[in-house]
């Protein structure tokens, strides 16, 4: 019929985990019956815990995409607390426990035994990931992982970042906000919470060292951040995934909105969603609707000071200010929809 | 087991904590009541039905949806659609084109031949069904499901009813009318046409068990306006009824209607195309007042129908009519003002609401008859034990939905009588509001329009004014569907438990939740799309 749609249309799209309406390959890894299940139940990860959730995404992706052939290096955090406390472990992979500081290292260590059995005639194509939270990332892990990033060594390192050191009791980390309390910034004096300073964005860092793949991705966004992680496995070289995790224990937040957190924080332009290659973005996941960011601060209690009788109007649009720096440097701004 | 140095445990799994014992409130699976379904009048299960035709499985819809309507066709044309004004989604973009969709079915089942699943055994008992109009229709279908033999006597010489004397051929074509009644014969109805009931007690006789009363409300009413000798004044029932016959009312060229109701909007859009260069509504109150419906008023002016708010007709000449201004008091009621103007007219036609002919009923007793409508019980049953009756007759909202839904009720409760039982209707759900939904998971999508009849064509013939859709917008226009409050497998629940506790059965079989490891953080409750999860309270 004339001058009447016909675009396909499938109800929630790739919003949603699965689709019944779509055709069972294009539905995603954690759709999937057959998914590895990389960290399985019974681990201890406080209620709602979005490192947990964010660790099974990216690690059932790069399972799928490997053929299951992998090995993951973790950092000391919370990630490996709470899934392997002696003799007990949640992981259905090949895992090593590193040092906090060293995964990186320990990282390029396996694949370079992997390529030296190779040269022999020995075993598969295994390929390993690295892992840890934004402590032994950001601050301890540091050294190693731009060592990694400088060699080009063959590993995927994927950051799960929550804003602290969490499971010690909510110590700041360089990925705290601004303005967020923390056990030790504390929202005390003439400027509460975390100060405002140039930050440590490691997405960005990892950009500069001009490796093949870099990435940003929220627990919000499952469909995007399988891409990424399938994409990344498709690669060689260093590759760098940063996928922002709620935490409600340290964000004082209600153990059900770690989601609803994460796509609050993609869609304020607090947390910018992208990808890029050899130092150069290649694509943005825009945003869908457009909020402020008080509709992301307001919910979590390390912002709790922000509010109340006297509200911080001027800490509150500094945070704006942030995030609408991040809409524009990153252009994130609302685009017509597809299907 | 050989260990090496410094290692004294063997390696365990964390399924050996149970970390269910930390939960304090639990996720349960829930079907909340749909806002469509509670609001349809027939009592269709839209949500279910639109499910089937998501995937493209239009037969599987339309037998779904004939479970508890069998004119589907119709229904998709004539119904007012109260669903779409409940539908969640228009607090995202517009309501779902439920109607619109439902006339697809429709024409796809009479497209493709399709013919309702045989009905249950046969039971033994006989029902004699009253009339030919959706009421009477409905209540039929759904005793010959149950296996009772449903027997219509009709005292017209066509069947429909209401559906044919009353709804313009624009609106609802006949090849359709007559294709969904003949798909009902063949299901095993029985009709006897010309055949006139006059006393219902004698009727029965015939070796019936039970009666349903479906003969509408057919008789016009009148008001009293003087009138010249060579003055025209027709009812619309007359009129409309004439339109079916050999040769079409002659209403001349100037023709007012006289009335708001939906009865009055369809004469005048009748009107306008038997060739009337002029065709006015007078209406004693205002728009807002008016008890047609507003898309109905609309599509009135956009034919060029002029209504005259705030008048009455004091009296109706050869060539013109009198008509005094009216002025709303406080209270809302229209007050004559004394201020009278002249109108050309060459007919009018009163349009001022209809009765109910009960004269077949004087030998039965225990009838309880009140503002010319019969009195009937929540089973739709009469004060006479075997009598039940439904549509026009025995409420208020004369549609044909709701016809079609007493239809149904009656049947429902004349088979429970039948069996000496009563009549038990399931407990409802709880209603599925918006605010118990997760919106952010659906794509954003407009309304699908329905192409309308170039504004000359529908001025000057009968053709349906409202298109179809076809297949390709018609599943657009299903997949707009929420599925609110009813799992409609989307894996939400099953993708974001950091717990992996939610266990997936396989496609159409659900999911359930592995309480052993379920924390009670509530995700998948906030996470589902639909709604269809609730978080309970642990007793301790």
């Amino acid at each position: 019929m004339n001058g009447l749609q016909t675009v396909k249309f499938y109800q929630t799209g790739t919003f949603t985990v699965g689709n019944r309406l779509l055709a069972p390959e294009e539905r995603s890894v954690q759709a999937n019956m057959q998914r590895t299940n990389s960290i399985n139940s019974g681990h201890r990860a406080c209620q709602g815990c979005g490192e947990a959730l964010g660790a099974r995404y990216a690690i059932d992706a790069a399972m799928n995409a490997t053929d299951r052939q992998l090995i993951a290096a973790n950092a000391t955090g919370c990630l490996e607390v709470f899934s392997t406390p002696y003799p007990e472990t949640s992981w259905q992979i090949p895992w090593i426990h590193s040092l906090f500081g060293n995964t990186a290292a320990v990282a390029t260590g396996i694949s370079a035994a992997i390529k030296v059995k190779r040269q022999k005639g020995q075993g598969g194509d295994v390929r390993v990931v690295a892992q840890g939270g934004d402590g032994g990332t950001t601050d301890i892990g540091f050294g190693c992982l731009s060592g990694m990033f400088e060699r080009n060594d063959d590993v995927l390192y994927i950051c799960y970042d929550n804003g602290g050191y969490m499971n010690t009791g909510v110590q700041r980390s360089s990925a705290t906000p601004p303005a967020a309390r923390t056990a030790t910034t504390m929202p005390l004096g003439p400027e509460p919470g975390n100060p405002f300073g140039q930050g440590k964005f490691v997405p960005a860092i990892a950009m500069a060292h001009e490796i093949p793949y870099v990435a940003t991705a929220t627990v919000a966004d499952l469909r995007d951040l399988e891409y990424k992680v399938a994409k990344a496995m498709g690669m060689r070289g260093a590759r760098y995934i940063h996928i922002l995790v709620p935490c409600p224990l340290g964000w004082g937040t209600a153990s059900h909105d770690t989601i609803r957190m994460a796509r609050l924080a993609k869609e304020t332009g607090i947390f910018p969603v992208f990808e890029a290659e050899h130092g150069e973005v290649k694509s943005v996941l825009a945003i869908r609707r457009p909020l402020p960011v008080e509709e992301y601060l307001r919910p979590q209690k390390r912002y709790a000071h922000l509010f109340g009788k006297n509200p911080a109007v001027e800490t509150i649009a500094h945070i704006q200010a942030l995030a609408d720096k991040n809409i524009r440097k990153y252009r994130l701004q609302a685009r017509q929809e597809g299907h | 087991m050989d260990k090496p140095f410094a290692i004294t445990l063997n390696p365990g799994s964390s399924l050996a904590n149970r970390t269910g014992s930390w939960r304090t409130f639990r996720p349960e699976y829930v079907d909340r009541l749909p806002p469509c379904n509670a609001t349809c009048p027939a009592g269709e299960n839209i949500q279910g039905w639109l499910f089937h035709a998501e995937s493209g499985d239009y037969e599987t819809a339309w037998r779904s949806l004939t479970e508890n309507n069998p004119l589907p066709a119709i229904m998709g044309r004539v119904c007012y659609h109260p669903c779409e004004g409940a539908c969640n989604r228009q607090h995202i973009d517009s309501a779902v084109g439920i109607n619109s969709v439902e006339r697809f079915l429709g024409d796809e089942a009479i497209k493709h031949g399709w013919q309702f699943a045989p009905a249950a055994a046969a039971s033994g008992k006989r029902v004699l069904v009253i009339g030919s109009g959706p009421a009477g229709l409905s209540a039929a279908y759904h005793l010959t499901r149950r296996g009772h033999k449903a027997v219509i006597y009709e005292a017209a010489p066509l069947a429909g009813g209401m559906m044919r004397f009353g709804i313009p051929k624009y609106r609802l074509p006949r090849e359709v009318l007559d294709a969904e009644i003949q798909r009902l014969l063949d299901f095993g109805v029985e009709l006897q046409l010309r055949t006139k009931v006059t006393n219902v007690a004698e009727a029965m006789q015939d070796g019936f068990d039970a009666v349903f009363l479906g003969v509408g409300a057919h008789i016009a009413k009148r008001a009293y306006i003087p009138a010249g000798d060579a003055s025209k004044v027709l009812d619309a029932v007359a009129v409309l009824r004439g339109m079916e016959g050999e040769a079409a009312p002659m209403l001349g060229r100037k023709v007012v209607v006289y009335g708001g109701g939906n009865t009055a909007i369809d004469v005048a859009r009748t009107a306008k195309r038997l060739g009337a260069e002029e065709a006015i509504i007078v209406y004693r109150r205002t728009r807002e007042k008016m008890p047609a419906h507003d898309f109905e008023v609309e599509d009135a002016l956009q034919e060029g129908i002029s209504i005259k708010w705030l008048s009455t007709i004091k009296e109706a000449g050869e060539s013109d009519i009198m008509v005094e201004k009216m002025a709303l008091d406080d209270k809302g009621f229209p007050q004559p003002t004394g201020e009278f103007e002249r109108i050309e007219a060459d007919s009018v036609v009163l349009a001022l609401g209809q009765d109910t002919d009960l004269s077949l009923l004087e030998n039965v007793p225990g009838l309880v008859v009140k503002d010319g409508m019969i009195e009937v019980d929540g089973d739709m049953m009469t004060g006479q034990p075997g009598v039940f009756a439904g549509g026009d007759m025995a409420g208020n909202e004369r549609t044909v939905t709701v016809a079609v839904g007493h239809g149904k009720k009656a049947a429902r409760a004349i088979d429970a009588w039948l069996r000496g039982e009563q009549c038990a209707p399931a407990a409802k759900n709880e209603l599925a509001t918006f605010e118990r939904m997760n919106p952010w998971y659906y794509s954003d999508a407009p309304k699908t329009v329905r192409p309308v009849l170039d504004i000359i064509r529908r001025q000057s013939t009968f053709e349906e004014v409202l298109g179809g859709l076809d297949e390709g917008n018609a599943l657009f226009e299903a997949r707009r569907c929420m599925s609110c409050g009813n799992c409609f497998e989307c894996d939400n629940c099953y993708g974001v438990c950091p717990d992996n506790a939610v266990i997936k059965l396989g496609p159409g079989k659900g999911f359930e939740f592995n309480l052993d490891y379920c924390k009670g953080c509530g995700i998948c409750a906030t996470e589902c799309p639909c709604g269809a999860i609730r978080m309970v309270a642990e007793e301790n």
